[in-house]
């Protein structure tokens, strides 16, 4: 019997070891729950509503809490991105219809640094609101790994629509009119 | 008069001042000496798109985040301001060594605690596994020889000795 102590407990640290290293695995992975829950018609609350993140370029900061009755077309991009440069005049171009009809664009910057963002932001002429997500916590909590990502957000604070990849005029036009004519 | 000699007298002494103080304001101004190297820092952060060490790192986000490395450098920043100014842009991931709270304590406590527990374990199963081992060599040392018969001893003998033995 006490022959079988050392190698139990040799397999019992190994046993927590690989244990220890599937949670970190786990953990590292990508939160697909948003995507399936939106392909099934059961909308979540956007996540994170209430951190307040700062706004570029401009102090102060904005949640997306405070924009709740409004539809909000969220745009997860970085200014290294190509695909997000290629998105970004239809963005802007959408943001003009949207201001009327009480929805906007909310712009969130992701693994990027602040002078390359306003830069961006310049050379691109966008005019909706973009804050700065540092941590990436924010960005993380919708289960985004990579720029850019869209979602849409209705009046009621819930996704109602997402793309994990670059956006079109196609794909806005498709999607935006339904959640618009929604009432809060 | 009086007053525009006292003006002049003013401007005068400003001038002076101005003039013995703008070399120092200059370097300090102009202090964009490089205090830290490219390679150095690269080694230490991250590019936190690719989670790999920003010195191997190549995606466009590792470019971007080389490029704002070499900015603070050519404006004479520390390796720590520079780090410091990493972590303000890309947060705490940006960090070679993650931050040591939550589930990355595991990082700096997990090491030391399987050496300490090897150390343990051999600290504890050394000794044994010397006495086990001495009382063997013991054990085969006491163990009587073979006895061999007095004919076979007589025949074995006579044997060796027509071989030469």
């Amino acid at each position: 019997m006490r022959r079988l102590v050392v190698p139990g407990l040799v397999i019992v640290a190994a046993a927590a070891l690989l244990a220890l290293l599937g949670f970190g695995v786990a953990h590292q992975g990508s939160d697909s729950s948003i995507d399936a829950a939106v392909r099934n018609g059961h909308l979540p609350m956007a996540p994170s509503a209430n951190v307040a993140l700062p706004v570029l370029g401009a102090a102060g900061t904005e949640k997306l809490a405070n924009l709740r009755g409004k539809v909000v077309v969220l745009n997860v991009f970085a200014s290294w991105c190509d695909p997000c440069k290629a998105e970004a005049p239809i963005l802007e171009q959408e943001q003009r219809t949207l201001k009327g009809q009480d929805a906007t664009i909310l712009g969130v910057t992701y693994l990027d640094n602040s002078s390359d963002s306003e830069k961006f932001v310049r050379q691109q002429h966008i005019s909706y609101p973009v804050v700065r997500d540092v941590s990436g916590n924010f960005v993380r909590s919708f289960g985004t790994t990579g720029v850019p990502e869209t979602f849409v957000i209705n009046r009621q604070g819930k996704i109602a629509a997402l793309r994990r990849f670059q956006i079109d005029s196609k794909w806005l036009s498709q999607t935006l009119p339904a959640i618009l004519a929604q009432k809060a | 008069m009086n007053r525009r000699r006292t003006a002049a007298a003013v401007a005068a002494i400003a001038a002076i001042a101005a003039a013995a103080l703008a070399p120092a304001t200059a370097m300090a101004a102009a202090d964009t000496t490089p205090k830290a190297s490219l390679t150095d820092i690269e080694n230490d952060v991250m590019c936190v798109s690719c989670h790999e060490p920003l010195a191997v790192a190549q995606s466009p986000q590792a470019i971007a985040e080389r490029n704002y490395v070499r900015t603070l450098i050519a404006q004479g920043q520390t390796k720590a301001q520079i780090e410091q100014a990493l972590v303000g842009q890309y947060g705490p991931a940006v960090l070679g060594k993650p931050p040591a709270h939550g589930f990355n304590l595991t990082v700096y406590i997990l090491p030391p605690l399987i050496l300490i527990a090897g150390i343990g374990t051999l600290v504890l199963l050394l000794p044994k596994w010397r006495r086990r081992s001495k009382a063997n060599a013991e054990a085969r040392a006491t163990v009587p020889e073979p006895s061999i018969a007095t004919a076979d001893a007589h025949r074995l003998d006579e044997e060796l000795r027509r071989y030469g033995g």
